[in-house]
């Protein structure tokens, strides 16, 4: 791709069709909902118009009169037959059930489940199920909650705050008062999500006879097997989760355990499969997948040149009616709460606050998208304040080359980079200058143009270290994942991943890997989703870290299987395993090719010629690797120091765009990306995942929004009002790669499954306030809607 | 319950079936006939994932029903390659550009763009972006799907079937 | 989201649609093109009794060239009107607006009729009727009527229409002399709802403004037809001074809604600004000869 691109790979970094993308082009992917059984019952939901109450009655009688009604479960039922649904914090008070016993604390919590012969009669009989309410106090500004007499979310909980503590690393203090000059500000980060276009489906069936549930669902979560046979009573060896069915899009949020559970429950209670999928409503209000919702409030302590020398950052993150683990999305900015900057001591203090909303969960970068937003805004308004060029303070304030490993205040250490040389190499692609020019041009003419950057990193690899930081109950320091490689006696390559994808394209990552390392062609080697009986340990594709750990894994299987192929051909030549060489699949003695085995003949020893294997070695083809994160293994200190992850890629971002100044329309007009990621796997993925993530950057900095009115109503809850951005809105988007590899990893590649998701809100918030700018107006809120630039230009327009 | 018995063409082949007046081509394909490649994205007619042909043109199929469907000609994803076992021009060209990731909204986007180029042997960017303005990914920023759709153009102007000599991406 | 169970029926005639119509005692709905009923149904905000489906009825389909008008039959799809020769060369405002109707997907089966008689706020073919002064022939089991389109639309999804009543055909005078017309529209993404949407058609003589039609749509409950510029711009030669005093009246003549997407302040900004670009782009058409 570039000069910088490693050589020395054979199929690493190479163009080549992704192995996915023949099944989806023909209709051939297998979604959950695509996945149909005999006798297959559906399920609609009863849902909470309240965003607080007391549920005093519910009657079911004339719902289950209607014929293909099986049954009406509400809360009570399901909370005594299950486990309360996983929280990420510790929180014994706050309990979580798919279905609310008792009180309903959001408008679309699910009340009741109503099971029938088809989704259009289960929604008929919804409507029969009479529900009575006696309304609670509510709350739904997260500042108002926090209020020490705010109506409770959760009254046994005691308070609406979930988490709230002060971290502070390095003199901070000292930091301030030294400083020639500080500013304060507030970041506003609204709700939204990544919204896939599939919703959320799982379909079950309890078989009795084998004591077996099987799982079919669009699913991307960590331990999601365990948490839910935990959940519904069961060891973990009776619960199948089938990892083959394709996931229409997550970027996080298909994380449905309590659709799950109930389905697992009512398909045990009514002896058929039971499916539930989300219908777009179901999924906007109830799917409980909505975004960060933050506000941060941010201090900044700088010298003359604009060095940021100390920060303090509040971060109060609204996760709505319950803590599953969305709260920890505060924790995981810790391991980059500093950007790609020196600043040398940083307080911290992230704040859990409970409201009466849709809860909220994981969600593309996991906290890391909103932080950069915060921190990119400081370095335009110091830029602004000194009238320093953009680039030359964030010139100022990058971390060296020459400074890796470094580490930051807060206990990470970023692994590589060269963030200078990505920063150059995207400003010439976009060529700054004349982009400039375009602008003052376009203002000459009266227009409101802006250019905007930002810089940020994209912490990768997915550690779990936020879990003990925000949780000392929980000490979780692995991560680990798992691959299983073998070859058979016809000598195809099979390796086994044990999850499911949601497009990341894994297939083609671990058919690339495993070809690499044995030298086959990517092409010929079938991979495989094991269900979770069959899996070895997984965490999901979660955090940037498949290409990572799953990339790891997989190498570190196909090396075991590589060494016993030398083995058996060194045995065979009668030579040490040192004195031969492994090319194409065949060994040969290093000093005499001409003597070496085949492929097929190596196979063929292994699988039939026990004579022929050396002594101790098992028979066949096979091995398995469970990666172990590199740098996790530690739990974090008494003052909350914690290498979080343990790779870190480098994107800046560059984008022209003209805001109008009447509607308040903002068009992106040109868009470049400069983007380190280490090694790439595969370009067009990495490629299409970036430009996809500037997309998703794109709706959460101007379109989308999960909007409530005072009365905890939901006013976005459907396509025709949650706008996300079509092809009239993405502009053309130039990506100019580097690569700084990564030490820690197999082949140099870092994490970029949140590439461009992470860097774009920003740029386009800087694009948009240099559009502002000769009006003297700012905005540190996203989304910059048409109405909430409208009105604000309006302000202008008055004092005219 | 309203029940109607429908005869119509689905990729060429006659089907008939009973079905209630209030099922949606959508739900029918994939449920009654078991054609999932048509995926449903939101029901209400904005995501495009359940777009079909109906009489050769591009529509949502979650915006009409079955009923109304009778004696239609329908083409689905599973019917746009030229045999069972190939892929047309533009599915193929929808590989070699990775035109997509999850692969959820793809059929949808497949049959706005096989529309568009029965009508329009060289779109430009523009009429490509216009004519899948309704059709919403969350994977892809829609660029490689540009990509592909006008790289399926120029193939197509040069022959009429997926071969290894086609033009490849520069 | 499911519908709720309704019965169908496929008249044949409009003839039969009436009579089927005028059936009491089943809350009855007409289905056009469904692009908006489809999603209420789906919803169950809408839940008739009853679906008459009107897709099947040749006497629904069409658009006929008169004398000096255009004739556009209710069934008639939104793309077949909106590629049509007749609309292109002889109604270039409807052309105008039927480009920001939707997608290709829902313009496929969209219907001229289907739009007006759902009467949305915010959609663009009944503000190029209102400002093409167009006229619509309602017909029941009993009679037919011809409505004004100024007499149509009476609040958001409301029309002048008797629920025993079909629109059958919208029909829109010609425009004689230099023609020119203007539609212009703010939404969030392309293809959204109408924020505000202004349509214009003006004839010039010499330079001078002899007959002017402005409309505007989205902003309130129904479109509207500004005649107070119509007065006040009717002879002159729409310079800058009396654009500016457009796109004032439009802002205050109207009454706005506030919703997430925008304020009523807002949407009344916009309307002033898109008032005053809608005419100047009827004006310079006009000027071009264009028309």
């Amino acid at each position: 791709m570039t000069a910088d691109a490693p050589t020395g790979f054979r199929y690493i970094g190479r163009r080549r069709r992704p192995k996915e993308d023949r099944r989806f082009v023909v209709g051939a992917g297998r979604y959950a909902a695509d996945v149909m059984l005999p006798g297959m019952l559906h399920v609609a939901l009863v849902i909470s118009p309240h965003p607080a109450a007391r549920i005093t009655r519910i009657d079911a009688t004339a719902a289950l009169k209607l014929p293909g009604v099986r049954a009406v479960v509400a809360g009570d039922e399901l909370a005594q037959a299950t486990e309360p649904v996983f929280t990420g914090l510790d929180l014994p008070k706050m309990k979580r059930y798919p279905l609310a016993p008792g009180v309903v604390r959001y408008v679309g919590e699910w009340v009741a489940v109503v099971v029938a012969k088809t989704r259009a009669l289960a929604e008929d009989a919804a409507e029969l199920v009479e529900v009575e309410y006696e309304p609670l106090p509510h709350v739904i500004d997260p500042e108002a909650a926090m209020a020490p007499n705010a109506p409770p979310v959760h009254a046994d909980h005691g308070s609406n705050v979930f988490y709230r503590r002060r971290f502070v690393w390095g003199a901070v203090d000292a930091d301030f008062g030294a400083a020639p000059h500080t500013i304060a500000y507030r970041a506003r980060w609204h709700r939204s999500a990544t919204v896939p276009i599939e919703t959320f489906g799982v379909l079950a069936r309890w078989n009795p006879a084998t004591q077996l549930l099987d799982v079919w669902a669009s699913i991307q979560m960590p331990k999601f097997p365990d948490n839910l046979a935990r959940a519904l009573r069961l060891p973990g060896s009776a619960v199948r989760v089938h990892f083959d069915v394709d996931v229409g899009g997550s970027y996080g949020v298909k994380r449905g355990l309590k659709h799950s559970i109930v389905v697992g429950y009512l398909t045990r209670k009514l002896g058929a499969p039971v499916r539930l999928i989300e219908d777009r409503l179901d999924n906007m209000r109830g799917g409980d997948a909505h975004g960060p919702d933050r506000i941060f409030d941010v201090e900044m302590a700088f010298g003359d040149g604009g060095l940021v020398r100390a920060m303090k950052m509040r971060a109060i993150d609204d996760v709505g009616a319950y803590a599953g683990r969305a709260p920890l999305q505060l924790g995981k900015p810790v391991g980059a709460i500093v950007g790609p900057y020196r600043i040398r001591s940083v307080a911290y203090e992230p704040i859990s606050v409970s409201t009466n909303k849709t809860p909220e969960e994981a969600v593309r970068g996991f906290g890391q998208s909103p932080t950069n937003f915060a921190i990119e805004t400081g370095m335009d308004l110091i830029a602004r304040k000194l009238g320093v060029d953009r680039v030359e303070l964030r010139r100022r304030n990058l971390i060296r080359k020459d400074e890796f490993p470094y580490t930051i205040p807060s206990g990470s250490t970023y692994d590589s980079g060269d963030y200078h040389a990505v920063l150059d190499k995207v400003l010439v692609a976009a060529d700054w200058n004349a982009l400039m020019r375009r602008r003052d041009a376009a203002r000459a003419a009266g227009r409101l143009a802006g250019v905007g950057l930002s810089c940020c990193l994209e912490p990768s690899g997915g550690n779990a270290a936020f879990e003990p930081l925000l949780n000392p109950k929980n000490e979780t320091t692995t991560w680990m994942e798992g691959c299983h490689v073998k070859i058979d006696l016809t000598g195809a390559v099979v390796a086994a991943m044990g999850t499911s994808s949601s497009g990341q394209g894994h297939e083609t990552l671990v058919s690339t890997v495993v070809g690499e390392m044995l030298e086959r062609d990517p092409e010929t080697i079938r991979v495989v989703h094991a269900d979770s009986l069959g899996a070895l340990p997984s965490n999901s594709p979660v955090g940037s870290r498949m290409a990572i750990m799953l990339g790891g894994a997989a190498a570190g299987a196909a090396r075991k299987v590589k060494s016993q192929l030398i083995a058996i051909g060194a045995h065979n030549l009668d030579a040490a395993p040192e004195a031969c060489v492994y090319a194409d699949g065949a060994v040969a003695l290093a000093t005499d090719p001409a003597r070496r085995l085949s492929w097929t003949q190596l196979v063929e020893i292994a699988h039939r010629k026990f004579h022929l294997l050396p002594p101790g070695m098992e028979p066949g083809l096979q091995a398995t690797h469970v990666w172990e994160v590199p740098t996790g293994g530690a739990l974090p200190t008494a003052d909350g120091r914690v290498q979080m992850y343990p790779c870190y890629a480098f994107e800046a971002h560059v984008v022209y765009a003209e805001v109008d100044r009447v509607t308040g329309q903002t068009a992106l007009r040109a868009y470049f990306v400069g983007h380190d990621c280490g090694v790439m796997i595969n370009p067009d993925i990495v490629h299409g995942m970036t430009y996809g993530g500037i997309a998703h950057g794109i709706g959460a900095a101007l379109y989308e929004r999960f909007h409530y009115d005072g009365n905890g109503q939901l006013l976005g809850g459907s396509f025709m009002d949650y706008l996300i951005p079509s092809s009239h809105e993405v502009p053309d988007i130039t990506i100019v790669d580097h690569c700084t590899p990564s030490p820690l990893t197999t082949f140099g590649q870092k994490g970029s499954g949140e590439a461009g998701y992470l860097g774009a809100p920003a740029a386009i918030a800087s694009a948009v306030n240099d559009a502002l700018a000769p009006l003297g107006l700012h905005i540190a809120s996203l989304p910059m809607t048409v109405a909430a630039l409208g009105d604000l230009l309006a302000t202008k327009d008055r004092a005219k | 319950m309203s029940q109607h018995e429908i005869a119509l063409k689905i990729n060429g082949e006659t089907c008939t079936a009973r079905v209630p007046a209030r099922l949606t081509l959508v739900d029918f394909l994939r449920e009654t006939l078991n054609l999932t490649g048509t995926h449903t994205g939101c029901e209400h007619g904005v995501c495009g994932a359940c777009t079909v042909l109906l009489d050769g043109q591009p529509v949502r199929s979650c915006l009409i029903f079955a009923v109304q469907a009778a004696g239609c000609e329908v083409v689905t994803v599973e019917g746009l390659a030229p045999d069972a076992v190939g892929m047309s021009v533009l599915q193929d060209s929808f590989c070699e550009e990775h035109a997509l990731q999850c692969g959820f909204c793809t059929p949808g986007m497949l049959l706005s763009a096989h529309a568009l180029l029965q009508n329009n042997s060289a779109p430009s960017e523009e009429d490509i972006r216009e004519a899948i303005g309704g059709n919403l990914c969350r994977c892809t920023g829609y660029k490689q799907i540009v990509q592909a759709i006008a790289l399926a153009a120029q193939r197509l102007s040069v022959a009429n079937a997926p071969t290894a000599d086609l033009p490849k991406r520069p | 989201m499911k519908a709720v169970d309704f019965d169908y029926e496929q008249p044949r005639s409009v003839a039969e649609t009436c009579r089927l119509l005028g059936e009491t005692g089943r809350e009855a709905r007409l289905l056009a093109g469904g692009q908006t009923l489809a999603p209420l149904l789906a919803m169950r905000l809408a839940r008739p009794a009853v679906v008459i489906d009107i897709n099947r009825i040749e006497e629904f389909q069409g658009i006929d060239a008169e004398a000096e008008s255009v004739v556009i039959r209710a069934c008639t799809r939104q793309s077949r009107a909106l590629a049509d020769p007749i609309v292109q060369s002889r109604l270039p405002l409807l052309a105008k607006a039927l480009s920001f109707v939707g997608h290709v997907q829902t313009r496929n089966r969209g219907t001229i009729g289907g739009s007006l008689a759902n009467a949305d706020p915010s959609a663009e073919i009944g503000l190029a009727a209102l400002a093409l002064d167009a006229e619509i022939e309602a017909r029941s089991a009993t009679a037919s009527r011809r409505i004004p389109i100024g007499d149509f639309f009476i609040s958001p999804m409301v029309t002048a229409l008797a629920p025993d009543e079909c629109l059958t055909v919208v029909r829109f005078p010609l425009p004689q002399g230099a023609v020119g017309t203007g539609f212009r529209e703010a939404s969030i993404r392309r293809s959204d709802f109408a924020l505000a949407a202004v349509a214009v058609q003006l004839v010039l003589e010499r330079g001078v403004c002899r007959s002017l039609a402005v409309s505007l749509g989205g902003a309130g409950a129904t479109p509207v037809k500004l005649t107070a510029i119509e007065h006040k711009l009717l002879d002159t030669r729409l310079g800058d001074a009396e654009l500016a005093e457009a796109g004032r009246l439009a802002h205050d003549a109207i009454d706005a809604v506030s919703d997430i997407h925008a304020s009523a302040a807002h949407r009344r900004r916009i309307a002033g600004a898109l008032t005053m670009r809608a005419i100047a782009e009827a004006r310079d058409e006009a000027l071009a000869g264009r028309a």
